[in-house]
């Protein structure tokens, strides 16, 4: 280990490792941009990056004229990223500047107060820390982005275009409206206008329902003394625990033999129950930490239990409200297996069971995307509008999987 | 006169009266939850012990009824015409029999029978015809030769009156018929060894995997900078979008023929082959397990992220003092700090994944060496219609589920995390 705590190691380890991950997101960037080929070569990345990282130790100066020469070299093609034949010449230049920039930037922040020669355990811990968080936005931030940006843009194209090149996600905004055209025909001949109103109401009754059995459930477990509490809350968390997959079993034959099945008013009878215990275990944490004094002054001044639960409770815990209903909505809306067991009817279909019945090998694929997508922005643009009662509320509750 | 004489005062014995009414306010705000959890959790589960016993098919939910059919065969224009009124009746079922099968219907008014009545029948106001005991898939048909007279056309259209056929089944699901084949069949065999096998993969490399992530995301994300939030954010999406949407995604992502990801690999030079990621052998459970990790290191993330942010901050200063490196002090001070929520985290990561079915079900259909129990539990049920023998694999999911829970309990009871 002493071996590579030094500067002469250590700066052009990390300037390899870096220029070649820098090469690799530019040209997969590049690609999923413009469906061009580029392509990031190995050997290339890391003798330039060790070259890039033995010159950045010697300060910012160096570092930027090293990152000149990168450049350079990207143009004569001899850089890290190669571009195929036919590439305009701007994507070339824009895929070797990100190329030559980002290297260079990012092995000089990680290797500039490391001196050439040997380096204190500090300076060298740090500068592989620096590294190791360079590499992780840029990991994390693909793994999530890639699936999200392609769900998207193959809604937006056509089936012939995406056979002819899977790579080119580029979009021909000269089509105007016509780019939506999946999302016309889903909503014009499948019937999605129906499928996300159905999913709608019943992820919104389902809150309602779910907070109707909960919060009084909630309220006994947390502030009330009973025999049997203990065992009572530990129970919930082991009914929520059952996979749904051992009860749908049952339920499908129950709801097959009282004719509920195929029926939304079966799915909004199920779709609570499977959600009562998570909300009334993240709500009876929430009660609990509530100060019990100020409803012991409201039980003085002569309000009965069920007034003290209506006037202070519920209204002091409003924020833990909507985190429970955010959270219960999104289970329901979300909600996949048991629409799919029990409903088979299009007209009563939810907008999972919706996508679920677009796989087929008939149907063009953009059009699966575009219903996914559908199904993703409403509950994407909830999250983002109410995100700190979102957080709140998956920390609380999401024992549940 | 004095005091001292009064009875010696006794504390009062059992709950006080306040005691008791709060035990009962609270029973009864608590019996709306426990009646709907009952009828829909702790009755299926008994539904699936059961079930789990019984030699119960897909078909055999819909329970053998009689089934009749009416048609007249001539014409009844004008008095005098005649006709053949005709029967056709069947058992529904082809596996079981039904008893004491009667027809009945109501006869028109005036329908003369002309010729023999069969044996079976008798007229009166109604038709009823006795059949008897049926064996399975049993058919047979009655004829009647009538002759219309002039009160036929006066009275209401016969077609108006359908036939009831009543008869008595044993249903399967009820009778107290048990067997052990449904367990003997799921644990013969290597596939039950080869489909635990395949879910203990899944389910410790998927806990062990998102736990991982989820502590290197959380890592990052433990600095304060512009910008922090929207990562926070966007780093949750994978948890929050409809499994179905994202599902999908990494199937067209990945597949061999037209997937992004093959047709970049092949423009890269990795392989010159386009790889079916969710159709080979070792692969497709990999890739599944690698799905789960992407689903849910979000999950662990936010966990991680909440535990550190309540760490104090002095203690890393004081260890920088003392001259601890960046990694001394992850490993000496992060590391203990975490390890509580680490393990709650993991046993109930480790409890869900095991409980998984969706993901699976969408990304391979549970093909390609990649069922696991619950995905074995669909498609001993819907998928080869044996209702029995689903049963008896989600039996072995429960009984799993209670030794971790037992387990998990004993832990938390340590453990005071969540």
């Amino acid at each position: 280990m002493t071996l590579f705590k030094n500067g002469y190691l250590t700066g052009p380890l990390l300037g390899a490792l870096w220029t070649f991950v820098i090469a690799v997101t530019v040209a997969v960037c590049m690609s999923f941009s413009t469906g061009e080929p580029f392509k990031p070569l190995l050997l290339l990345s890391l003798i330039w990056g060790a070259g890039l990282g033995l010159v950045s130790m010697y300060g910012r100066l160096p570092a930027a004229l090293a990152g000149g020469v990168l450049l350079l070299a990207g143009v004569l093609d001899i850089g890290p990223v190669t571009v195929g034949e036919d590439v305009s010449g701007f994507s070339t230049l824009l895929a070797h500047l990100a190329t030559a920039g980002f290297s260079a930037l990012g092995t000089y922040v990680f290797t500039h107060d490391c001196p050439p020669g040997q380096l204190t355990r500090h300076q060298y811990e740090a500068a592989i820390i620096r590294f190791l968080t360079g590499f992780g936005y840029i990991f994390f931030t693909a793994i999530v982005v890639i699936p999200f940006y392609v769900m998207v843009m193959t809604s937006l194209k056509s089936q012939s275009e995406l056979l002819r090149n899977p790579l080119d996600f580029s979009i021909d905004l000269s089509k105007g409206l016509d780019l939506l055209r999946s999302y016309q025909e889903l909503f014009a001949d499948f019937g999605f206008g129906g499928y996300l109103w159905t999913s709608f109401y019943v992820s919104v009754l389902t809150v309602f329902i779910t907070l109707a059995f909960a919060i009084p459930g909630a309220y006994a477990v947390a502030r009330l003394r009973f025999r049997g509490r203990a065992a009572f809350s530990r129970s919930i968390l082991l009914i929520y625990m059952v996979p749904m997959i051992v009860l749908a079993l049952p339920i499908y034959i129950g709801f097959s033999m009282a004719g509920l099945r195929n029926s939304v008013f079966g799915i909004v009878l199920i779709y609570p129950v499977t959600t009562i215990p998570v909300a009334l275990y993240m709500l009876q944490g929430y009660f609990r930490g509530l100060p019990s004094e100020v409803e012991e002054a409201g039980l003085m001044d002569g309000l009965s239990r069920l007034m003290v639960i209506w006037k202070i409770t519920l209204p002091l815990s409003l924020p833990a409200l909507a985190s429970v209903s955010l959270y219960v909505f999104m289970i329901a809306w979300n909600e996949f297996l048991l629409a799919f067991m029990l409903l088979d009817d299009p007209s009563k279909f939810t907008l999972t069971r919706g996508i679920a019945s677009l796989n087929s090998s008939e149907i063009p694929r953009q059009h699966l995307m575009a219903g996914s997508v559908i199904a993703t922005v409403p509950i994407m643009a909830l999250f983002l509008g109410l995100e700190r009662f979102m957080t709140k509320g998956l920390t609380a509750g999401s024992v549940k999987g | 006169m004095d005091i001292f004489n009064m009875t010696h005062p006794v504390p009062p014995e059992g709950p006080g009266q306040l005691a008791r009414r709060e035990a009962r306010l609270a029973w009864g705000l608590l019996s709306p939850t426990i009646i709907a959890v009952a009828l829909v959790v702790i009755l299926p589960l008994l539904a699936v012990f059961w079930i789990s016993f019984k030699p119960v098919e897909l078909a055999d939910l819909r329970p053998p009824t009689p089934v009749a059919r009416e048609d007249v065969r001539g014409t009844l224009e004008a008095p005098g015409d005649q006709a053949k009124l005709r029967y056709r009746v069947r058992n529904s079922s082809a596996q079981q029999g039904i008893r004491d099968v009667v027809l009945t219907d109501i006869w028109p008014q005036g329908l003369k029978v002309i010729g023999d009545l069969d044996a079976r029948c008798a007229l009166d106001e109604q038709l009823i015809c006795t059949f008897g005991d049926w064996e399975a898939g049993t058919r047979e048909r009655i004829e009647i030769e009538v002759e219309a007279e002039s009160a036929y056309f006066d009275g209401p259209d016969p077609k108006d009156s359908k036939p009831i056929m009543t008869g008595e089944a044993t249903n399967i699901l009820t009778n107290f018929e048990f067997t052990l084949e449904n367990l003997i069949e799921i644990f013969d065999g290597d596939e039950f060894w080869s489909v635990l096998g395949v879910t203990m993969f899944y389910t410790v490399f998927g806990t062990i995997g998102a736990l991982l992530f989820g502590l290197f995301a959380a890592l990052l994300l433990n600095a304060s900078f512009k910008g922090q939030g929207i990562l926070r954010g966007l780093y949750l999406f994978p948890y929050v979008a409809p499994v179905i949407a994202v599902a999908f995604a990494w199937i067209l992502l990945l597949d061999p023929h037209s997937g992004s990801i093959n047709a970049l690999l092949i423009q890269m030079g990795v392989t010159e082959q386009s790889i079916n990621f969710f159709g080979e052998r070792p692969l497709a459970l990999i890739m599944v397990t690698v799905f789960e990790i992407w689903r849910y290191f979000p999950l662990s993330f936010l966990f991680i992220l909440a535990r550190m942010q309540s760490i104090d901050t002095d203690m890393y200063e004081a260890a920088d003092m003392d001259g601890a490196s960046p990694f001394q002090q992850f490993a000496y001070l992060s590391v203990p700090q975490l390890l509580g929520i680490l393990s709650v985290l993991f046993l109930l990561r480790f409890i869900w994944t095991f409980n998984k079915f969706d993901d699976i079900f969408l990304l391979t259909g549970g093909n390609a060496g990649t069922r696991t129990l619950t995905v074995n539990v669909y498609e001993q049920a819907f998928a080869l219609g044996n209702i029995g023998a689903g049963a008896a694999v989600a039996l072995v999911i429960f009984c799993c589920l209670l030794a971790f829970s037992i387990f998990f309990f004993r832990f938390m009871s340590q453990e005071e995390g969540l």
